[in-house]
């Protein structure tokens, strides 16, 4: 199946039968709807019935009443007008209120289901798509599905419903004029499908722009501290000039296109009117078609011209509804690559002592299409027994992030197998193995939410204390110094907060609920070495009773592990201490040894 | 969802400055800011379309043919049925008046078809280009605008500026605007028409006029109402939304999942909930209308009928009649459709033109002053600064520094001392209070852009890398620089070796963010961009604390050749960075507390003897 959408999703004009098939499998999110829908249908049939008789009711005044001078019919005539007028009416009104909750509906569980898909995909997905395009589909793409499915959908029926009803009348006020009417469909679908063609490939390249011009615009708002720094406005001025002509060029053939079509879709009822008034005359005149119904035949032929013309725009509403779709599912269809396998064990994190064993392991990041990449790390042994801290070491872009990253399967092995207390880490159910690993990573993220939610994330029920404690550890005591303490927001929308505050919070999430096992990736970076000092004091306490991984960079840190591996080629080629390490490898040396000055002296 | 569990979850946001009723506030403020708001937004739309006048004349003109010949066509069933038919009936029949009917309606629908195709292609493309017009004018707009500014007004909505404003702008224009026109002026010419057929019948239907407006009157109230909540609930849906996405490492590994589905939940339901009461309005409105037009059609058959029967009309009249009102109606329920998109694309416009008001509060003089030679020197000199982010808190009260051409100057101190802002200052992201700042005696304000960012650079710790290869990125320092200049500048800063060893090498893709790139890595390919501006005056703010030591090894033995010939201004926490200056200055709540060379300050035995006696002991 993935292999399947990769390929699909490669060229980006997809064939209409897979588009058709995105489309109909939304109907399961319709499913709950089915009585609304139902209704809808009936009461937009009923009112569109209404609308036909009205002009019954003004072949009945000319007539009737006008010619014969009879006032007691036109009274009466005009109060079924009236009750027509009025059912019609009432009957929009319930269609339009039944809608607005059915649509909405449809599109907040969709909306939902998307984003908890994507909660679930792995980082790997995560760093091929930007957000910016999955933002679309939950925001555009979700409203285009919403439309269709409550206007053009229940629109495409009762309105071909109306036509059929329509032209059935209009062949029995008087056929050859009806037989002319129903022929002027032969060109408008003639439009029609060239239309479609079109209009689908069109549809889809914009977006796609859009999308991109998007992604362009979050970059460079992102970005523009580094734009002020080297004075690259002009720079990023063009490059933004070019993507937003190109989706110019794009809107223009778009706008082309349907200005010909729906112009076209005007000219072709309203030639066929002339074409009726001109041949009704001469049938009137001959006494074959009364006065009254050529005023009804008129006035029901203005009545169907929506009916008719809504077709391009049903069409329209409908292939966009085809690519939304599709774009939808085409994120909804990426299977998770990490998840728990089944039979995977529940396990409470205070059972686990904590011991790792890595057999074998080797990582290789997905590629671009979710293949395999470029290997980092092969046959890596290494053991680590509870309560042990284990520093990483090796140079930069050695494959120390990935290491620990495998841990609480950020990413999983490609090779080989990582064990906690001998149980593959693949066999805990992945709430379990992230309840037991606690990890923080070298840029700390933050959320737009307070400082309390920001440190329990998924802890929610932690305690004051457990808090309190990790602040503490973690030498975050600034959090209560901020405006409302713990309750301020920080993050994008909220209070600023500089690299080490930043960082001491990511530890403290990191720390909090002492988890077993801790993964740590050089935590410590961003910190003046005062702060330092005292955050390694209150983590040497900690990881005396937890097993823990340290991503380390500095000789300082290295004092909190009892024992170093180090990295080189992908793989693990020596595991001691420090002062082991120190003496026998002189790779290992250069690279933490302080300073040059020193190396000098 | 119960009223306690919506109070749970309505915590989690937390507390900030600005509250968010305050904040949809500032984006749409009291009575005075919303009447400078719309006069702002009326002259950027008159500024975008002054230069199209003659297109847009073109285009009225077009739409003033279209109109008539729509207008024309049931006034010619009217002739067709009162003229043409009884010249038919007699004999010898008489087919002029009808033949002449039948083909002014055929010439009537052709002009009225070229008129639609004629004004819709004209109106898409007037409305395209300012659209484009629009973009790249707040794009650049953006740009100008002070770090101030960005910081205060945060990317996430610089990006929904650029991205969801714009759209409702172009979905306005796109789709929807011509309909709007062609509505509007068909409303007006109908009810010209009406007039002129039969005052007395047109008389009865204007009865329903009052209750139009009365209907239409308490939409716009409720629905500006119910609208502005729908663009607040979405804003709240897509921040929530891209931040776990962009930080869903955390997500996934803190098992945020839950939580973060509950939040969701609320906030999604929150955007239902404001858009089906929005959606409501319209499903009251809709067949109001629609009952309304009826009634008077009713109404109007009735008495015309009445009319006709005690011939004070004739029958083609009646006939023209029907056909026209319901002309008259029609768009009107069309006009309510549109209603939300011209309220989203007005609010969208003011938000835009508020943010073309903002003036950057770091301007570009109009005739900057050239630095002499083609190079600076880098010479710089900060007399009696004085400056603060907010008016009472000054960060810098009065500061002097003279930093010769070629010094490397190390700034040491806590957090808040004031060492990022001396060098936010000299990058000139802020302007100070009071004081000034020059380099090579010309002050900052009196250069231009381009000089002065080729004079001065700065790198941060942020290390912020574009989607592209890492070429692409490093070419950001000098735009149009060779592949083998780039590749002379990772050499130089010790970056080549991992950039070598990676697949593509100089191509190689750095994906979102540079999310593949180890911080370290992310930080050399800053310093080469750095490297390859060659600029006379290069600051480093904590530029080298994510870096390894073999890393910050190889960065150092490349500064100590790159700084010789340039001025720096060095931030760092490991000291060993500190320890390449020619000078250190220790700074206490913006004051200079020390002064000299390392060696000296050691020797002296103040607060920076203190702090590197520390590091020396933190190295194992």
């Amino acid at each position: 199946m993935l292999t399947l959408f990769d390929i699909d999703r490669s060229n980006r004009g997809r064939k209409l039968p897979s588009r058709l098939r995105s489309l109909w499998r939304v109907r399961v999110y319709m499913r709950p709807y089915r009585r609304q829908m139902t209704r809808m249908l009936l009461v937009s049939l009923a009112g569109t019935a209404a609308m036909i008789a009205v002009p019954l009711v003004v072949r009945g005044v000319v007539d009737g009443p006008v010619r014969r001078h009879q006032p007691g019919a036109l009274l009466l005539l005009g109060v079924l007008a009236v009750i027509y007028g009025t059912l019609e009416a009432a009957f929009i009104f319930i269609r339009r209120w039944t809608q607005s909750e059915t649509a909405l509906g449809m599109e907040t569980t969709l909306r939902r289901d998307l984003y908890e898909h994507l909660q679930r995909l792995p980082i790997s997905f995560h760093e091929r798509w930007q957000s910016g395009q999955l933002l679309s589909r939950a925001t555009s793409d979700l409203a285009v599905l919403r439309r269709f499915l409550c206007f053009g959908l229940i629109f495409s029926i009762v309105n071909s419903l109306a036509l059929a009803v329509g032209l059935g009348l209009l062949l029995r006020l008087d056929w050859p004029l009806g037989t002319l009417v129903a022929g002027s469909a032969v060109p408008i679908v003639f439009v029609n499908r060239r239309f479609c063609g079109q209009h689908l490939l069109i549809a889809r390249r914009m977006q796609d722009q859009q999308g991109d011009l998007a992604t362009f615009v979050e970059e460079s708002a992102r970005g523009i501290r580094v734009i002020k720094a080297f004075g690259r406005r002009q720079h990023m001025g063009r490059k933004f000039s070019e993507h937003a002509n190109r989706l110019y060029q794009t809107a223009i053939g778009k706008n082309r296109l349907l200005a010909t079509c729906s112009s076209q879709l005007d000219l072709i009822p309203n030639v066929t009117l002339g074409l009726v008034i001109a041949i009704g005359a001469v049938e009137v005149a001959e006494h074959r078609l009364s006065l009254g119904g050529l005023v009804a035949f008129v006035s029901l032929q203005t009545v169907l011209l929506w009916p008719i013309q809504s077709f391009g725009w049903i069409i329209a509403t409908g292939q966009e509804a085809m690519t939304a779709a599709d774009r939808v599912y085409e994120v909804l269809d990426i299977t998770p690559s990490i998840t728990d396998s089944p039979g995977a064990v529940v396990v409470h994190p205070r059972s686990v002592t904590g011991r790792i064993r890595f057999e074998q392991v080797g990582f290789a990041y997905p590629d671009h299409d979710g293949g395999r990449g470029r290997t980092v790390l092969t046959g890596v042994d290494l053991n680590i027994i509870p309560g042990e801290t284990i520093a990483v070491v090796g140079a930069t872009g050695c494959g120390k992030t990935a290491l620990v990253s495998l841990v609480p399967r950020i990413y999983d092995v490609t090779a080989g197998r990582i064990t906690i207390d001998d149980r593959d880490i693949r066999d805990y159910t992945l709430d379990s193995l992230r309840s037991i690993v606690g990890t923080a990573f070298e840029d700390p993220t933050l959320f737009s939410m307070s400082v309390r939610e920001n440190l329990t994330l998924g802890h929610h029920d932690a305690s004051e204390s457990a808090i309190a404690e990790a602040i503490a550890v973690a030498q975050a005591d600034f959090v209560y110094d901020l405006p409302w303490g713990l309750n301020t927001r920080i993050g994008e929308q909220g209070l600023s907060l500089s690299g080490g505050q930043r960082q001491r919070l990511a530890l403290a999430r990191a720390v909090l609920g002492r988890p077993r096992v801790l993964v740590l990736d050089d935590p410590l970076s961003a910190l003046d070495v005062h702060t330092e000092a005292r955050i390694e004091a209150a983590l040497a306490r900690i990881l005396r009773e937890t097993t823990a991984l340290l991503v380390v960079h500095r000789p300082s840190t290295v004092v909190l592990a009892d024992r170093v591996a180090w990295i080189s080629d992908g793989t693990i080629r020596a595991v001691g201490t420090h002062s082991h390490l120190m003496a026998t490898i002189p790779a290992y040396r250069a690279v933490l040894s302080a300073s040059t000055r020193e190396e000098v002296s | 969802m119960s009223t306690e569990r919506r109070a749970d979850l309505a915590a989690w946001r937390g507390i900030a400055t600005q509250t968010d009723a305050e904040r949809s506030e500032a984006e749409s403020p009291g009575a005075a800011a919303v009447v400078r708001l719309r006069l702002a937004s009326r002259r950027l739309l008159g500024s975008l379309l002054r230069p199209h006048r003659r297109p847009l004349l073109a285009a009225v003109l077009l739409l003033l043919a279209q109109n008539a010949a729509s207008m024309a066509g049931p006034y010619l069933v009217k002739i067709g049925i009162d003229q043409g038919i009884p010249p038919l009936t007699e004999s010898p029949r008489d087919l002029t008046v009808m033949a002449t009917v039948a083909c002014l309606f055929v010439l009537v629908t052709i002009v009225e078809y070229v008129g639609k195709r004629g004004f819709l292609l004209l109106c898409g493309r007037i409305g395209q280009t300012v659209l484009l017009d629009l973009r790249q004018r707040v794009f650049d707009h953006f740009q100008r605008l002070s770090i101030g500014f960005h910081e205060r007004y945060t990317s996430g909505r610089m990006v929904s500026r650029l991205t969801s404003d714009m759209d409702s702008i172009t979905e306005l224009v796109t789709g929807e605007l011509d309909v709007l026109i062609l509505s509007g002026l068909s409303v007006v010419s109908v009810a010209g028409m009406l007039l002129w057929l039969d005052p007395p019948l047109a008389a009865v239907t204007m009865l329903s006029f009052p209750f139009l407006l009365v209907l239409s009157r308490w939409f716009q109230s409720a629905s500006a109402r119910a609208y502005r909540k729908t663009r607040e609930a979405v804003a709240m849906v897509i921040v929530h939304f891209v931040e776990s996405l962009d930080g869903i490492r955390a997500v996934q590994a803190f098992r945020r999942e839950r939580r973060n589905s509950e939040i969701f939940d609320a906030v999604n339901d929150d955007y239902r909930q404001a858009n089906l009461t929005a959606m409501r309005l319209i499903a009251v409105l809709s067949p109001g209308i629609k009952l309304i037009g009826n009634l008077t059609l009713a109404v109007g058959l009735t008495y015309g009928g009445y009319r006709a029967m005690h011939g004070q009309m004739a029958v083609g009249v009646l006939a023209a009649f029907l056909l026209y009102l319901r002309r008259f109606f029609e768009p009107m329920q069309e006009l309510s459709q549109f209603y939300n998109s011209l309220q989203s694309a007005a609010a969208a416009l003011e938000k835009l033109a508020a943010v073309l008001g903002e003036r950057p509060s770091v301007t570009e003089p109009a005739r900057p002053t050239p630095l002499p030679g083609c190079r600076a020197q880098g010479t710089l000199d900060l007399k009696g600064i004085r400056f603060g982010y907010t008016e009472h808190r000054p960060v810098l009260p009065s500061l002097n520094l003279l930093v010769p051409a070629g010094q490397t100057v190390a700034l040491v101190g806590a957090t808040g001392a004031g060492k990022s802002t001396i060098a936010r200052l000299v990058a000139r992201f802020y302007d100070p209070d009071e004081g000034s700042i020059s380099i090579d005696g010309i002050d900052l304000r009196k250069l231009s852009d381009h000089d002065l960012r080729r004079a001065i650079i700065m790198v941060t710790q942020e290390n912020f890398l574009f989607s592209g290869t890492i070429a692409e990125n490093i070419a950001l320092g000098r735009p149009g620089a060779s592949i083998n200049d780039i590749e002379q500048a990772a050499k130089a800063i010790g970056a080549a070796y991992f950039i070598e060893a990676l697949p593509d090498t100089y191509h190689t893709e750095v994906r979102r963010r540079g999310g593949r790139l180890s911080a370290g890595q992310r930080q050399l390919v800053a310093f080469a961009r750095a490297f390859l501006a060659d600029p006379a005056v290069i600051i480093l703010d904590e530029a080298t604390s994510s870096l390894d030591i073999p890393s910050e090894r190889l960065v150092q033995q490349a500064l100590r050749t790159i700084l010789t010939d340039r001025t720096a201004i060095v931030i760092a926490h490991r000291l060993s960075t500190v320890e390449i200056a020619d000078r250190v200055l220790v700074l206490d709540h913006g004051r200079i507390i020390e002064d000299g060379p390392p060696a000296g300050l050691i020797a002296q035995g103040g607060q920076y003897a203190d702090l590197h006696r520390q590091w020396r002991e933190s190295l194992a």
